[in-house]
């Protein structure tokens, strides 16, 4: 009996790696601190009524924040350690089958788990502020949507101490991914981890498309929408139409592994190269679905630290809308040396150049809506400012990377990596921080320390560069992407130890983020006034933090940045605009069904890795009986009374 | 202080750049020893060179717009508040990329068609054929005119072409030897062509350039470009002094692992075609009961969809003619 337990413990958990076995004894340790910490303080009421079955946006898009933090910082440590490994040519620091998980999971956690979250936990921090709504269209679903993601994620991250992680890379392309070249559960924990969190990517998209095509406030016209918001609409229409073919892709590659059918198998008449046509169909606009609303953040962080209006608003709008189209045109730049023949190389080079057009346009325009403005550099503009040159020239080389017959030579190279990592992280990154700064007083009510703020920023941008310029230089030198090792007679060391140095500067500037929340909570200051950098849209019309119910009336919209219009008008003396009579306001009840679906999801995932259909079947029923349960819940609403209105209005607002 | 950095980055690059043309050597992309490798170095910078026509100027532009119009006291420089809209500047930068990008694409659409792999090198040299193989983790090259097979070598002739018929045992991989030009994938189940050719004697760096699992990076191979009197006692000496490779032996070969240099002095007959097709006829492919090796190609059609165009219709006259080259082979 003690025989069989110990066989199936060693089968379950990863074992044999002191690095794998320090991270699952501190995992364990900060569990077993956080069941204390909670009971201590009594605290486990308070978890699930005021944030585990919340409906309210604004506390979704935090809780989305804080998991795609963490998820940074577990991402940033399998690149540190894939930078250890690459610092000198055989090193034996990770053998290869663990430098292959790590690269895996590094892809997969930054794009999907840190990323997407962030992207999501800003729209939801911020839409509904922006066009004047008081929650997102299906608070419910939105609920529904945060927990799919946040199961998903953690399933996938389970597999780095039980079962073990996936290593076929992070598209994970069959053969490869199939029973044949991964029989390991890995691959599985991979295809249940992204398919639940992927449900939920699916959701919040739809969620935000109907929220800013519905619920705007009278007098927003689609033209009189901030940048960021239609920046939003352009990322979640594409994500409507993407996420569905990852969902498909993923499904047909579990059916392979776990029924043993031939989609995308070697024999059988399985064609593993439509897979790779059918991730990238999904994964090119997911690239863009990421970096659409860094460029809304970014229109309003220049707008705003100019001190002037948004050059162009027109050309903004086309061009993100003409990206958002054509993202879907390109996929086929990522295997140019598939041999698909000159027409089909030629047809992807093209569409692929056409994006650089509106993407460049969007560049002057950020750089007029500067001139002539009054530029002032807090934080979020440091990060605006900074993404410009990074952009440019990741802009560039993604050019160079799209003339097909040079491709051939760039092809998995360093030089790729160099280019994503900057189109990503100078673009995505560096816009998400930027916006991360921008609303922060907004969503907590208090400011971060400036001073910290720039150390971290210098340090990015420092380690940034000096991570990745070598790394285009190491890949005209030869060096081909995911190696774990190479010879001493390549010449790739010395550059290998600059981008090293580059990454650890990065790590260096993520404590450094920590430490400034960290010391900005310990001397916490309130913020007296709802608009912490005299804003121009909507959401700075309201305290900080927004109350529950966002605005006590509907803002009555005549103007692009309507709040500014506003403000001047005040300054000027002009009658400003009448207040309407409080009324009652209608709002979502909170639900714990999100949560308990989603678990049920995550114990149905775990069930399909392990094949322990005892564990699936319950799982699929349990969220079968969550949707009907939801069904027939009629009471999923109430009305917020307008002395309590008056009384939290009169709180917040002080004696005015 | 702070638009240093932004000026600093233009510096940055052009240090790169400068870096990279100053000691060529380590740079074997730029440093191309055969005729595509030296179209796609041409190339490389004909593009580098159009997008920094406009790049460089963005730049600073960034740089003098950040500094000129930052806030600070007794500020001489303009400020409009509300000036957000103007036909002229935004038709100006609306043109702009367009132009470029029109420039590049018509270099792009004619050097895709010129270097398109699977067209012949002129030459008045007959080319010489190398079938290349992915294993796991290992290259394997059979020489089908002179019957000799090598594990993570090559050696050719120069100025000779070399046609390379390219497959893969399991898992995609991608064959590269940069400084005689790009790579391709090596994809199982279908056989691609790719021309190369060695203007320069000379040893260089090969490797596969895509993921495969485990020993990935364990595939490096090395091609020592000779003269051909050179190449052909080579071939000799091969013949004479190496064992033999068995299907036994390729049986061992295809297990799971990284290899050294091997030599052989000859292989299975229509070992290629076996690797490449050991999917279509094999046990799960009901509709594929074709024996010869052209029959197998034609039905390759049915199961891609997307193999109407010009490459796969070229991969299907390369089975045929491979056909006949195993019979010579022999």
């Amino acid at each position: 009996m003690l025989d069989k337990i110990k066989d199936f413990a060693s089968e379950f958990f990863v074992t044999g790696d002191p690095l794998i076995l320090g991270a699952q004894v501190s995992i364990g340790l900060s569990v077993v601190a956080i069941i204390f910490t909670l009971t201590f303080f009594k605290k486990w009421r308070w978890l699930w009524t005021e944030w585990l079955t919340t409906v309210d946006h604004k506390k979704i898009g935090i809780m989305y924040v804080i998991a795609s933090l963490l998820m940074l910082f577990r991402g940033g440590v399998d690149a540190l350690l894939m930078r250890v490994q690459l610092a000198a040519p055989q090193l034996d620091f990770l053998q290869a089958e663990h430098y292959n998980q790590i690269f895996t999971t590094h892809g997969v956690i930054m794009i999907l788990f840190m990323a997407m979250p962030l992207m999501f936990g800003l729209f939801n921090l911020v839409v509904p502020l922006q066009i004047g709504a008081r929650d997102v269209a299906f608070p419910f679903l939105n609920s529904l949507s945060f927990w799919m993601f946040f199961f998903g994620a953690m399933l996938f991250n389970v597999s780095f101490i039980i079962g073990g992680s996936p290593d076929a890379g992070w598209l994970a392309y069959p053969p490869l991914s199939e029973l044949s070249g991964s029989p390991g559960l890995g691959q599985d924990f991979y295809i249940w981890g992204i398919q639940i969190s992927g449900i939920g990517s699916l959701a919040t998209g739809i969620n935000f498309v109907v929220t800013i095509l519905k619920m705007r406030a009278p007098g927003m016209k689609l033209m009189k929408m901030p940048m960021f918001v239609w920046s939003v609409l352009s990322s979640c229409i594409t994500i409507m139409f993407a996420f569905p073919i990852l969902t498909v892709t993923l499904f047909l590659l579990f059916i392979d592994r776990y029924l043993g059918a031939h989609f995308f198998t070697l024999d059988g008449a399985g064609n593993p190269m439509m897979y790779i046509n059918l991730i990238w169909m999904w994964g090119h606009p997911e690239v863009y679905i990421i970096v659409l609303p860094a460029f809304g953040i970014f229109s309003e962080v220049v707008s705003t630290f100019s001190k002037k209006k948004l050059f162009g608003y027109k050309s903004m709008v086309f061009a993100l809308m003409s990206i958002s189209f054509l993202s879907f045109f390109t996929w086929a730049h990522h295997f140019f040396t598939m041999g698909s023949g000159a027409n089909v190389n030629a047809f992807f080079a093209l569409t692929t150049m056409l994006i650089a057009i509106p993407t460049g346009v969007k560049v002057f325009n950020w750089l007029f809506t500067m001139f002539r403005g009054r530029i002032t550099f807090t934080t979020p503009m440091m990060w605006a400012v900074a993404f410009i040159p990074c952009f440019v020239i990741g802009g560039m080389t993604g050019v160079l990377l799209s003339v097909a017959p040079a491709d051939f030579q760039f092809h998995n190279s360093y030089f790729l990596i160099a280019h994503f990592h900057q189109v990503i992280i100078g673009g995505v990154v560096f816009g998400f921080f930027a916006g991360l700064y921008y609303w922060w007083p907004k969503v907590f009510g208090f400011r971060l320390h400036e001073g910290l703020g720039k150390w971290a920023f210098w340090f990015w941008n420092i380690g940034f560069y000096v991570c990745f310029m070598p790394q285009y230089a190491l890949g005209l030198m030869g060096m081909t992407r995911r190696v774990n090792t190479y010879d001493f007679d390549m010449g790739w060391q010395p550059l290998n130890v600059v981008s090293t140095v580059g990454g650890f500067l990065m790590g260096i500037a993520f404590l450094f983020q920590v430490w400034q929340i960290a010391h900005s909570i310990r001397f916490y200051k309130k913020e007296q006034n709802g608009d912490a950098w005299d804003g121009r849209t909507l959401e700075w019309s309201i305290p900080s933090p927004a109350p529950l119910y966002n605005f006590a009336r509907l803002p009555q919209v005549t103007d692009q940045d309507d709040w500014w219009e506003e403000k001047q008008r005040i300054a000027r003396g002009e009658p400003v605009k009448p207040l309407t009579p409080l009324e009652p306001i209608h709002m979502p009840k909170n639900s714990g069904i999100p949560f308990i679906m989603s678990l049920c999801w995550f114990t149905a995932g775990f069930g399909f890795v392990w094949d322990w259909l005892w564990m699936a079947i319950p799982g699929l029923i349990g969220v079968a009986i969550c949707m009907l349960v939801r069904s027939f819940s009629y009471d999923t609403d109430y009305y917020i009374s307008v002395q309590e209105i008056e009384r939290t209005e009169a709180a917040l607002r002080g004696s005015k | 202080m702070r638009p240093f950095i932004r000026m600093l980055t233009p510096v940055l690059f052009l240090l790169m750049a400068f870096t990279l043309s100053g000691c060529g050597e380590q740079f074997i992309v730029l440093d191309p020893k055969g005729p595509i490798g030296e179209s796609q170095k041409d190339l490389i910078y004909i593009s580098t060179i159009i997008c920094s026509v406009i790049i460089i100027p963005t730049l600073i532009l960034t740089a003098i717009i950040v500094w000129r119009y930052r806030d600070k006291k007794g500020r001489k420089a303009s400020y409009t508040p509300n000036w957000e809209h103007s036909t002229k500047l935004e038709v100006t930068w609306w043109s702009i990329p367009i132009i470029a990008i029109i420039i590049l694409a018509i270099i792009t659409v004619r050097y895709t068609y010129a270097l398109e792999p699977s067209k012949a090198i002129v030459s008045e040299k007959e080319p010489i054929t190398i079938q290349v193989t992915s294993l796991d983790w290992k290259w394997l090259f059979k020489y089908p005119d002179e019957g000799i097979a090598t594990v993570n070598y090559i050696k050719i002739p120069a100025d000779v072409p070399v046609k390379f018929q390219l497959t893969s045992d399991t898992a995609m991989n991608s064959f590269w030897v940069p400084q005689l030009g790009g790579q391709i994938y090596t994809m199982s189940g279908m056989a691609m062509t790719l021309f190369l050719q060695a203007d320069e004697q000379g040893s260089y760096f090969g490797s596969g350039a895509n993921f495969n699992g485990q020993d990935f990076a364990q595939m490096r191979f090395k091609v020592d470009a000779t003269t051909e009197e050179e190449y052909h006692s080579w071939i000799k000496q091969v013949k004479d002094t190496s064992p033999a490779l068995t299907m036994e032996g390729f049986e061992k070969l295809r297990e799971p692992g990284s290899s050294e240099k091997q030599l052989f002095s000859s292989f299975p007959a229509g070992l290629f075609d076996k690797i490449a097709m050991q999917y279509v006829n094999g046990d799960g492919g009901g509709h594929h009961h074709g024996g010869a090796a052209s029959e197998p190609a034609a039905n390759k059609d049915e199961s891609h969809p997307d193999s109407s165009t010009d490459a796969h219709s070229h991969m299907d006259m390369d089975m045929g003619d491979m056909g006949m080259d195993m019979d010579m082979g022999k």
